[in-house]
C-alpha cells in the first residue's frame, strides 16, 4: 500500500503546486498570448516576500497568513510592473514576449542573488503546519495538505472571478474575441493589466506555497516553471479544467516515477508523457473552438 | 552586374569573415584569446543552425543546448578515452563509481565512430521529436517550451548521473585530440582552425539553403504554414529538415567547444545555456545570413569581458540585452546595417 | 426542383463527387448530408446565407475539418487522406482572406507553388530563370508586370489573382476558391469572372460567392446551401425562380430547419 500511497499523496501536493503556478500562467498566455517566462521568478518573489514577512512578523503562526496577501501583492505588482514597461510595447509578438521575459527572468534572477546570498535562506513553519497525518501508513506532511488547501482556494477564488464578476466577465469576452470585446467597449488593455497583475498575484501565493516545503532560493523558479508550463501546454487553453486536470496528472506521475526510478529519470519520462500526450491531443486536453483558419 | 552582387555578395562576407578567423585572427591574438575565439565560433556553429530554424523557419528552438551538449559530450567521451589509453577507462569512474565503464562508452573509444556519432546522435534526436510535435501540429509558444523543458530534462538527466557523465563536473581534462597533444600550442592553434574553419562552412551550407527554393519554402511556412500545405507540401517536413540541419550543427559546435575550453559540462548546455546561444541570435539578427555568427561572437566575446571584471554582472548584461534587443531592434543590430546597406545603392541610382 | 445526378459512367473520371458529406461539431452538423457532383468544364458557384456550411464544405472536402460521408475525385478517396496529399490529387483552394507569402515576390509566391512536382533534391537548388509555366501563369492572371514585387504591397484584388495563379502554377484540376471577389471594384469583379470562365474550360471551378451579381454574370450552375443542407441546386434562372430561395435570402425559416 505503501509504495502506491506515498506517491499518490506527495503527487497531489506538487500537483497543486503546479496548479497555482500553472493558474497564473494559463491566465496570461490564453488571454493575451504571452509566455511569461518571468512567472517563475515572481514564484521566487512570493518565498522572499514570505521570509522577508517572517522578519517583521516573527510570531510564525501569524506570518504565513499575513504572508499570503503580502507575496500576492509583491508578485502581482512586479507583473503589473513588467506589463506596463515592457510587454505592452510587444502587442501580438508572443514568441517576442516569451524572450523579452526571460531577460526579465534573469535579471530577477540575479538580483535575488545579490540581494539575498546565492544559499536562499529557510522559512519558518508555523506550529500549526508541524506535524502529519497517517494515510496507509505514509505519514503525511501538513505542510503539504496546505499547499492542496492553498491550492484549491485559489482555484475557487478565480474560478468565482471568472464566472460570476463582471470583471471575469469582460476577461471571458477579450479571450473569445479580443476585437469585438473592444467594439463593445471593453477596454481590453485595461482587463489585461488586471489580467497579469491577478496572473502574477497567484505566483506569489504559490512562492509561499513553496517556501514553506524548501525554503527560499534564487534558482526557485527555474525548477517550477517548466513543469508549469508543461501543465499549461498539455491543458489546453481557454479553460481551468484542463489546467486542473494536467496538474494534478504531471505532478502524480512525476512523483510515481521518482518512485519507479530517480527523480531525475521522473522529469525525462514526464516530458516524454507529454510529447507523447500531444499526439493524441495536440492543442491539451481542452480547447476553444475558434472559427475559420486562414 | 547588380544580380551578381546580389547573388553572390554575402558569399563575398563570408569570405571576408573566413580571412578575418583563419589568417588574421591567429596572426595578432595571442594564445589565449585566440582559444577565446575558437569558444566563440563554436557557439556561432550553433548560432547559424538557431538563425536557420528560428529566423527563416520561425521555430524558436530553446533547447538548442542540447543538441550542443550531444556533440560536446560525444565528442568529450572520445577524448576522455584517448586520454585514458587503450583499455583504460576514465579517470572520474574511478573517483565516482565502481571503475567499470558503462558498455555504451565502449564504441567511442573510436574517432570515426566518434565523428559519425556527433552528426547522427542530434539528427535523430531532432527527427524524432520533430517529427512527433511538427506532424501534429504543435508549433509557437508550445514547441518553444518543449524545447526548453528537453534542456532542462537533459541537463538534469547529466548531473544526475555522476558515474556515466561526470556529473556536475561534467568531462575534463583531455590531453589528446585524435592524436595531437592539445598541450601544445600549435596543437591548439590547429584545433581553432578547425572550428573556425567548419563555421565558415556552416554559413556556405546556410547561404546556399537560403537562396534555393528549399530556403523559400522554408520562409513561406514560417509566415502561412497553412496556404504552404494548400500548395502541396507538407509543411511539417519543411520545419523538420531546418530543425535537424540545425541541431546537426549545435552538435557540431559543441563537439569542437569540448577541445577547445577543455571541458563540456552540464552548464555549458542547459536552459540557461541554450538561451544564451538564443541571446547571440537576437543581437546579430535572426533572419540574415551573418547576423547570427557574428550576433554569437559578439556575445560570447562580452560575456568573456564582462566575466573577467564584474563577474556578477555578467547576468545583468544578458538579461538587459535581451529586454532590449527584442523591444527596440527584434531584427537585430545587424538589421541597421542591412538598411543603411540597401540605402546606399538606391541613393546613388535616383538621381540618374 | 433538384437536377438529376448525371450518370457517372458517362463522364469520365474527372470530376469531384460528394455523397452524404457530415460534418459535425460536437453536435452541432455544421454540413448535413450534403450531395453534390461537380463537373469538369463548368463555373460552379456555392451560395446561401451566412452559418449555410459553405466555407465547413470546402474545408471538409480539402482535409481542414474531419467528416463522414465521402468526397472522391479520380477515384481517390478525399476525407482519408491529409490535407497535402488531397492537393497533390489536383484538388487546389483559396481562403477567404487572401494568403499570400508576403515578403516573398510574386515569381516566389508562384515558383513555390510548382514545388509540388520537384524531387527533395531540386529543392536544395537555387532558382534560375522562370519555368514556362510560371511564366504562363503570371500571363494569365495579368501580373506579368508585377513579377518582381513582394506580393505584401499588392492590391486586395492582385492578391486574389496571385492566388488563383498559384493554383494554376500547381496545376489544380479542381478550384475551390472562397469569396474570391470580396472587397474587390466592379471592374476587378469583371476581370475575375472572365479569368474564371477563361481557366474554367478544363477544369472543375467552384466559387463561393456572397455577390448575387456576379453570380448571375458568370454562373453556370448553382447550389444553394442553408443551414448545412442542399436546399436546391440549378441554373441560375432555376434559382431566381425558387420560391425556398426567396424565402431564404429573405430571413424566414424554412421549415424542418434552423439557422446556425
Amino acid at each position: 500500500m505503501d509504495s502506491f500511497t506515498t506517491p499518490l499523496l506527495a503527487g497531489t501536493a506538487t500537483g497543486a503546486l503546479l496548479l497555482i503556478a500553472a493558474l497564473g500562467l494559463a491566465l496570461t498566455f490564453g488571454q493575451m498570448g504571452v509566455i511569461n517566462m518571468a512567472h517563475g521568478e515572481f514564484l521566487m518573489a512570493g518565498a522572499y516576500a514570505t521570509y522577508l514577512t517572517q522578519q517583521v512578523v516573527t510570531n510564525t503562526d501569524v506570518s504565513v497568513l499575513v504572508a499570503l496577501p503580502v507575496a500576492f501583492l509583491v508578485a502581482g505588482l512586479l507583473g503589473l510592473l513588467l506589463e506596463v514597461t515592457v510587454i505592452s510595447w510587444m502587442y501580438r509578438r508572443p514568441l517576442d514576449t516569451l524572450l523579452v521575459t526571460v531577460g526579465v527572468g534573469l535579471v530577477l534572477q540575479q538580483l535575488a542573488k545579490d540581494v539575498f546570498g546565492a544559499q536562499g535562506d529557510p522559512v519558518r513553519t508555523p506550529g500549526w503546519l508541524e506535524g502529519n497525518i497517517d494515510v496507509f501508513g505514509y505519514h503525511w506532511p501538513y505542510r503539504q495538505m496546505f499547499t492542496i488547501v492553498l491550492a484549491l482556494m485559489a482555484l475557487t477564488a478565480l474560478a468565482a472571478l471568472l464566472k460570476y464578476s463582471s470583471f471575469g466577465r469582460q476577461i471571458r469576452a477579450t479571450v473569445q474575441n479580443r476585437d469585438l470585446a473592444e467594439t463593445v467597449g471593453i477596454r481590453t488593455r485595461t482587463v489585461d493589466r488586471i489580467t497579469f497583475f491577478v496572473g502574477s498575484g497567484l505566483a506569489g501565493i504559490g512562492g509561499v506555497a513553496v517556501s514553506l516545503i524548501s525554503g527560499t532560493n534564487p534558482r526557485l523558479g527555474t525548477a517550477y516553471i517548466i513543469s508549469a508550463f508543461l501543465v499549461v501546454v498539455a491543458g489546453g487553453l481557454g479553460q481551468l479544467k484542463g489546467t486542473v486536470i494536467a496538474a494534478f496528472a504531471v505532478g502524480i506521475a512525476t512523483s510515481f516515477f521518482a518512485d519507479w526510478t530517480s527523480a531525475s529519470m521522473a522529469q525525462v519520462a514526464t516530458f516524454a508523457l507529454v510529447v507523447v500526450f500531444l499526439q493524441v491531443r495536440p492543442q491539451g486536453l481542452f480547447v476553444v473552438r475558434s472559427r475559420g483558419l486562414a | 552586374m547588380k544580380s551578381f552582387a546580389r547573388s553572390y555578395g554575402p558569399l563575398v562576407a563570408i569570405a571576408v569573415l573566413a580571412v578575418l578567423l583563419l589568417v588574421v585572427a591567429p596572426a595578432v591574438l595571442s594564445p589565449f584569446r585566440l582559444n577565446n575565439l575558437g569558444k566563440y565560433c563554436c557557439w556561432a556553429i550553433a548560432a547559424v543552425g538557431i538563425g536557420l530554424a528560428w529566423g527563416r523557419g520561425g521555430m524558436l528552438v530553446m533547447g538548442q543546448g542540447v543538441f550542443f551538449g550531444i556533440g560536446g559530450y560525444a565528442m568529450a567521451m572520445h577524448l576522455k578515452l584517448e586520454a585514458a589509453g587503450p583499455e583504460g577507462i576514465p579517470d572520474f569512474m574511478l573517483l565516482y563509481g565502481d571503475g567499470t565503464m558503462p558498455g555504451w562508452w565502449e564504441p567511442f573509444r573510436s574517432g570515426a565512430f566518434t565523428l559519425f556519432a556527433i552528426v547522427a546522435l542530434p539528427a535523430i534526436a531532432a527527427a524524432i521529436l520533430g517529427y512527433a510535435v511538427f506532424k501534429r501540429r504543435v508549433k509557437g509558444a508550445y514547441f518553444a517550451i518543449l524545447t526548453q523543458a528537453l534542456a532542462v530534462v537533459f541537463a538534469t538527466l547529466l548531473i544526475a548521473t555522476i558515474q556515466e557523465t561526470g556529473g556536475f563536473n561534467g568531462l575534463n581534462q583531455f590531453t589528446f585530440f585524435f592524436g595531437y597533444n592539445l598541450y601544445d600550442p600549435v596543437n591548439k592553434k590547429m584545433v581553432y582552425s578547425i572550428a573556425a574553419g567548419l563555421l565558415v562552412a556552416c554559413l556556405v551550407v546556410v547561404w546556399q539553403l537560403y537562396r534555393s527554393r528549399f530556403g523559400e519554402l522554408l520562409v513561406a511556412t514560417r509566415d502561412a504554414e497553412e496556404r504552404v500545405r494548400f500548395l502541396g507540401h507538407d509543411p511539417a517536413n519543411v520545419k523538420l529538415a531546418a530543425f535537424v540541419i540545425a541541431a546537426v550543427m549545435a552538435s557540431i559546435g559543441g563537439a569542437m567547444f569540448a577541445p577547445i575550453a577543455g571541458i563540456i559540462s552540464p552548464s555549458d548546455v542547459d536552459a540557461t545555456a541554450s538561451i544564451f546561444l538564443i541571446a547571440g541570435v537576437a543581437l546579430g539578427g535572426r533572419a540574415l545570413l551573418l547576423g547570427p555568427a557574428l550576433g554569437a561572437i559578439a556575445v560570447g566575446y562580452g560575456r568573456s569581458t564582462l566575466s573577467e571584471s564584474f563577474p556578477d554582472q555578467w547576468t545583468y548584461f544578458l538579461g538587459a540585452l535581451f529586454i532590449a534587443v527584442i523591444l527596440l531592434f527584434p531584427a537585430g543590430l545587424a538589421s541597421l546595417f542591412g538598411k543603411a546597406w540597401s540605402r546606399l545603392p538606391r541613393r546613388k541610382a535616383a538621381p540618374a | 426542383m433538384r437536377l438529376p445526378h448525371p450518370n457517372p459512367d458517362d463522364l469520365g473520371l474527372d470530376y469531384l463527387e460528394v455523397r452524404g458529406l457530415t460534418v459535425d461539431f460536437d453536435g452541432f452538423k455544421a454540413v448535413d448530408g450534403v450531395d453534390l457532383t461537380l463537373l469538369q468544364g463548368r463555373v460552379h458557384f456555392l451560395i446561401g446565407p451566412n452559418g449555410a456550411g459553405k466555407t465547413t464544405l470546402v474545408d471538409a472536402v480539402t482535409g481542414l475539418v474531419p467528416a463522414t460521408g465521402l468526397a472522391r475525385y479520380r477515384n481517390q478517396d478525399l476525407l482519408s487522406v491529409r490535407s497535402h496529399k488531397i492537393v497533390r490529387a489536383g484538388i487546389g483552394r483559396t481562403f477567404q482572406t487572401a494568403t499570400v507569402f508576403e515578403e516573398l515576390s510574386v515569381l516566389q509566391n508562384l515558383d513555390i507553388a510548382g514545388g509540388v512536382h520537384r524531387s527533395p533534391f531540386a529543392l536544395l537548388r537555387a532558382r534560375r530563370g522562370v519555368p514556362s509555366y510560371v511564366a504562363d501563369a503570371l500571363e494569365t492572371v495579368g501580373l506579368a508586370d508585377l513579377r518582381d514585387r513582394p506580393a505584401g504591397v499588392l492590391a486586395h484584388g492582385q492578391k486574389q489573382w496571385l492566388e488563383i495563379g498559384m493554383l494554376l502554377v500547381q496545376d489544380a484540376k479542381v478550384m475551390l476558391l472562397d469569396e474570391p471577389v470580396a472587397g474587390m471594384s466592379a471592374e476587378e469583379r469583371e476581370e475575375t469572372g472572365a479569368l474564371l470562365q477563361r481557366i474554367g474550360e478544363e477544369r472543375t471551378i467552384v466559387v463561393i460567392e456572397h455577390d448575387m451579381d456576379f453570380v448571375r454574370s458568370f454562373a453556370d450552375v448553382v447550389t444553394v446551401m442553408h443551414a448545412g443542407k442542399v436546399l436546391i441546386e440549378g441554373s441560375v434562372a432555376e434559382i431566381q425562380a425558387s420560391p425556398e430561395v426567396q424565402e431564404v435570402y429573405l430571413g424566414r425559416t424554412v421549415e424542418g430547419t434552423t439557422h446556425a
